[in-house]
């Protein structure tokens, strides 16, 4: 039997904005994809732009590792704002 | 991770993603109520497929026509969900098929009036939006998802069927009588929809752990009852049921008991239409193949003229 290919699809929900992932669907090409996708993702306006990605192309970091992955960034309070003690006569800065 | 660390997730509502370490059961759990759930809105669509061609009016075959349109959006972000689990949509699909996967017993009821099509939204989507809001918060985060869309979609379906089943009820004496005979007849599998009694419900427990389900049948068939009767009362409809009553102490409407027979013998595949049903799915399925194997010979070609070109 001929499987379509797996996409994910990321919609742009209005001009000025991220896509964003909203699922995926079978397609036999990238064209086939987008059409799709316009049929299931956004019936009522939900977007005003479509990217389609094969699945087998996205790669993803390993939730197993996430600890040793972002932990570092954990010990570094001095990368925010509140870190910083500025006189209140200062005013917003 | 350690089930006990996984439990722990669970507790604390973190959501459980595609490539977090889950137990198998969790999986096969979810990868069974998803594309069981899959299969409903799918197979659902046929009921009210039955009336397209035969709406009272344009704007009315509109309305139907994006109801079921919305279905098989639902079917889609629902596979797509099951997907994430390792499941191929292909042998989801052959489950279906083949019989070793259920999708909602109420699809295997005939739609045999126009207003049917009214009942099928007020009181079918009505019960399943009951369940799916609860879903929502369900602890997969792609089923989750999917429900949040899901949701955003069903308002529509409930109110077009109310709406429907209102018209009917005021218009002339024997169409009244025409939404009375459908609610007659589509109540007790609307209570049906929503799973065997909480004590016969053996996976309900540790659903409920797991945070896949967030209520238990029963409490969900409750809030769906106290929510429906003030609408056919509004409606001047009679539910077909002499020992609902409202329960001051409790709070709540008093019912009758279900026929759970029926229930069973449709789970089993003895319901009015359960073969009709999977006879059109296979059918559509078998039809489709060339066009699947066209699509995909189109693509490779346009592949290779691409290469060839560049
Ligand atoms: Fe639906
Ligand atoms: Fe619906």
């Amino acid at each position: 039997m001929n499987n379509w290919p797996l996409w994910e699809i990321f919609i742009r929900s209005r001009q000025g904005l991220d896509h964003k992932h909203v699922g995926s669907l079978h397609a036999a090409d990238a064209q086939m994809a987008i059409e799709n996708a316009r049929d299931v993702y956004t019936r009522r306006m939900e977007g005003v732009s479509i990217w389609a990605v094969e699945s087998t192309n996205i790669h993803a970091s390993n939730p197993d590792e996430a600890d040793s992955l972002y932990e570092p960034s954990n010990d570094k309070p001095y990368r925010h704002p509140t870190f910083y003690d500025i006189p209140k006569e200062i005013g917003h800065m | 991770m350690t089930q006990a660390q996984f439990q722990a997730r669970i507790d604390a509502d973190i959501k459980i993603e595609p490539k977090d370490w889950m137990p198998e059961a969790y999986r096969k759990t979810l990868i069974r109520q998803i594309s069981q759930h899959a299969h409903s809105e799918i197979v659902g669509m046929l009921p009210e497929g039955n009336w397209i061609t035969r709406a009272p009016s344009l704007r009315r075959k509109a309305i139907l026509l994006a109801k079921i349109q919305d279905e098989a959006g639902h079917g889609l972000y629902l596979y797509s969900a099951a997907e994430t689990l390792g499941k191929t949509r292909e042998s989801m699909i052959d489950d279906l098929h083949t019989g070793k996967a259920k999708y909602s017993s109420i699809f295997n009821y005939p739609t045999l009036s126009w207003a049917d099509m009214g009942s099928v939204g007020w009181l079918v989507d009505g019960a399943a939006i009951m369940n799916q809001v609860a879903l929502c918060r369900t602890s997969y985060g792609p089923y989750a998802r999917a429900m949040v869309r899901i949701c955003k979609e069903e308002s529509f379906h409930q109110r077009q069927g109310y709406e429907v089943i209102m018209t009917l009820c005021r218009g002339t004496a024997a169409q009244k009588q025409m939404a009375q005979e459908s609610l007659n007849r589509w109540w007790w599998p609307a209570l049906m929809m929503f799973g065997p009694k909480d004590e016969d419900s053996p996976n309900t427990e540790q659903a409920m752990k797991w945070r896949i389900k967030r209520f238990t049948n029963d409490e969900l068939r409750q809030r769906f009852i106290d929510a429906t009767v003030p609408q056919a009362e509004f409606l001047g409809l009679t539910i077909p049921d002499p020992d609902l009553k409202w329960n001051e102490e409790r709070q709540h409407y008093d019912s009758g008991n279900i026929n759970w027979e029926e229930f069973y013998q449709v789970i089993a595949g003895n319901g009015p239409c359960n073969t009709a049903r999977l006879a059109a799915r296979q059918k559509a399925h078998d039809e489709g193949e060339w066009v699947r194997e066209a699509a995909m010979a189109y693509s490779k070609k346009q592949e290779q003229r691409n290469k060839q070109v560049a």
